[in-house]
């Protein structure tokens, strides 16, 4: 490995994923107790592509998110509060209650939005990418999307649109092998999506997407590259979802089946990482629970401050909709 | 300053008044940028780009891939990131390749952030029918974007108003669609050197009258004013109004005029059913419905595609002698 993560970049990497983790269970068992409105699509099992990526980031760096984008919130820094509050529907949120699950974002800390739009976020990080670079930063864009996203013609039209421009972008594909309930082999005739990379002229990379330090390494090469102006990267992060589509118990459609899901389980991004950093003598179990009972009680805290949280003013439904005008 | 209010003087064709209010906008702000298809090196299909790459150089006027999506998602991306981006969609067309971007994106990223991110884009693009170029080449879509919260629409038809309503929409902290009409290109009109707004949300009264208001926006705003002509020589008194920006719309102007003519008809090229037109009317009805001794009329396409040959392109968009003779008729005097 040309860069070995340090002691505290796979403290990093173990903390962002468990802060997932919880922050998604939580999430969906308020959402089917009937206490979140709406509905969520949750990220569970996919947390060392987030985690992994964003370790590599700072708040000038952007990402595009999907449909699935609390995970790269939190990754990104989200305040769970703040999370919570807007998943609620809250004046507080970072949306105000007006973007909820499937919008939510933080433009303060380069988080251009989970966004309702199959393949919508790419060709926003390549439009963010030419900003860096017009303005003569080092920062990267980095669009996540799904493997169902590269048919899009959206996908294709940012990809080749970032190769040609040369434009400092990480395409980080999470390939869960579903579009939504269509298995991959049923909605595209190849199998690693980062064949694809190819036809745009950019370098195409695999990893394992259940390995944050994998994906660390990975996508630290590509942004590396991007950050020097070597133009963008596919990379794909081979992932499952371990819940549902929607929801943790989900809507009970049989497309996959319950051997595959385990077989994938015993691969759990946060149980192989805890395992590895036990090995190494970096994070015993007692320091390790102490992670996840620490992380428990912000959440706890969260929750009660989003429930306490005003609603929106029904007077404020029409603000925002423009900005003002200066006046002329 | 409306083109009322402006003094007479320079003349400028329709394409060098744009020419010169994308020039005016890059030059006055560093963090605006143009890109298009085939705007820089060949200075657009339609020659209004060009000397603009020379001018501000390839990494401000920039020609991209032909990606409708790819164009606007960095319009988007680069606008909520800090920079004033101006693309330019080639035909109002082509806009149904990247729908999604514009409603979907850039229209709802503001509101769905609840308020923490801007949009200060600027997309030009041209309409209309008249020069043969068929169906897909041809169309007046402007009624798609006006449903669409979060977008404003300005449709200037004089050199003066495209001039100002570039410079207005680059300056403007939204999303603004500058829906330039093709059929216009080689109008001449008053156009002023410095730079200039024209206000957003203030129609233009073309002409005075008391007997009819003409509603009508786009290339029509000339048939409207023709027609309004030859009723002048029938002993009418029309009073002409373009709306200018359709989103949002001048109502209190249309209104105030309806209320002192008691008779209104809308007038534009885009399709009648579900056209701007239909909106218009109805806002008049509503809110001048005392005033009215007529139903209010309306003169648009019809509801079929724009066809190519030109005897049947002719007889698809509407001119003056069809909007004279609805005038006569909600006058009674057909």
């Amino acid at each position: 490995m040309p860069n070995e993560p340090t002691k505290e970049v796979l403290l990093d990497l173990h903390r962002r994923m468990v802060r997932i983790r919880h922050f998604e269970e939580e999430a969906g068992k308020l959402m089917e107790q009937g206490k979140s409105p709406g509905a969520l699509h949750l990220y569970i099992g996919e947390e060392a592509v987030a985690a992994g990526v964003m370790v590599h980031l700072s708040d000038q760096d952007q990402i595009t998110s999907t449909h699935r984008g609390h995970g790269h919130l939190v990754a990104k820094g989200g305040d769970f509060k703040l999370m919570y509050a807007e998943l609620f529907g809250r004046e507080t949120g970072y949306n105000k209650g007006r973007g909820g699950s499937m919008h939510i974002s933080n433009v303060d800390a380069g988080m251009l939005g989970a966004n309702g739009i199959v393949a919508a976020g790419p060709p926003i990080a390549v439009g963010a990418a030419f900003s860096n670079k017009y303005r003569k930063t080092t920062n990267v864009a980095v669009p996540f999307f799904g493997d169902g996203a590269t048919n899009e013609g959206a996908f294709h039209e940012a990809a080749n649109m970032a190769a040609l421009f040369k434009l400092p972008v990480v395409f980080v594909c999470e390939n869960n092998g579903y579009g939504e309930f269509t298995p991959q082999a049923e909605h595209q005739a190849i199998t690693d999506v980062a064949d694809r990379a190819a036809g745009y002229g950019m370098p195409g990379v695999i990893c394992d997407g259940m390995d944050a330090i994998a994906v660390w390494e990975a996508s630290g090469e590509a942004i590396e590259r991007a950050r020097n102006g070597e133009g963008p990267t596919l990379l794909e992060c081979k992932t499952y979802r371990f819940v549902d589509h929607v929801g943790l118990r989900g809507i009970g459609l049989k497309y996959r089946s319950d051997e595959e899901l385990a077989e994938w389980q015993k691969r759990d991004p946060i149980e192989q990482h805890e395992k590895r950093l036990a090995e190494m003598g970096i994070l015993d179990e007692a320091q390790a629970q102490a992670v996840h009972d620490g992380i428990l009680a912000e959440i706890a805290e969260a929750i009660e401050f989003a429930e306490n949280s005003p609603l929106p003013d029904p007077m404020d439904l029409l603000n925002d909709v423009y900005s003002p005008s200066a006046a002329s | 300053m409306t083109a009322a209010e402006a003094p007479a003087g320079r003349q400028l064709v329709y394409t060098l008044a744009i020419t010169e209010g994308v020039r005016q906008a890059l030059a006055e702000e560093p963090l605006a940028f143009m890109a298009g298809e085939d705007v820089a090196g060949a200075g657009s299909v339609f020659g209004i780009y060009r000397g603009l790459l020379d001018e501000f150089g390839p990494d401000r006027v920039i020609d991209t891939p032909i990606s409708e999506s790819g164009i606007i998602g960095l319009a988007v991306g680069a606008g909520a990131t800090g920079l004033k981006p101006i693309v330019d969609i080639m035909f109002m067309d082509f806009i149904g390749e990247c729908m999604d971007e514009i409603v979907n994106q850039l229209a709802k990223m503001r509101y769905m952030f609840g308020g923490k991110a801007t949009l200060p884009v600027t997309v030009l693009t041209m309409s209309g029918a008249g020069m043969n170029l068929a169906a897909q080449h041809s169309q007046s879509l402007e009624a798609w974007l006006c449903h669409t919260p979060g977008l404003k629409v300005v449709m200037p038809a004089t050199a003066y108003d495209v001039k100002g309503a570039i410079i207005t929409a680059a300056r403007e902290p939204n999303p603004v669609f500058v829906v330039m009409c093709k059929g216009l290109m080689a109008l001449p009109g008053d156009v002023p050197e410095e730079p200039y707004e024209v206000p957003i949300g203030k129609a233009n009264i073309l002409r005075e009258g008391d007997g009819l208001t003409i509603v009508a926006f786009g290339r029509m705003i000339h048939e409207a004013t023709k027609a309004a002509e030859q009723l002048a020589g029938e002993g009418v008194s029309v009073e002409v109004i373009d709306p200018l920006w359709l989103q949002p719309l001048d109502t209190d102007t249309i209104i105030s005029s309806v209320t002192k003519t008691h008779r209104a008809m809308v007038v534009h090229e885009a399709v009648r059913f579900g056209g701007l037109g239909a909106e218009i009317a109805a806002q008049i009805s509503e809110l001048a419905f005392d005033s009215l001794d007529a139903p209010v009329g309306r003169v648009a396409a019809p509801f079929s595609p724009v066809p190519f040959s030109p005897i049947l392109e002719q007889t698809y968009v509407p001119n003056a002698e069809r909007i004279a003779d609805e005038a006569r008729r909600i006058l009674g005097l057909g």
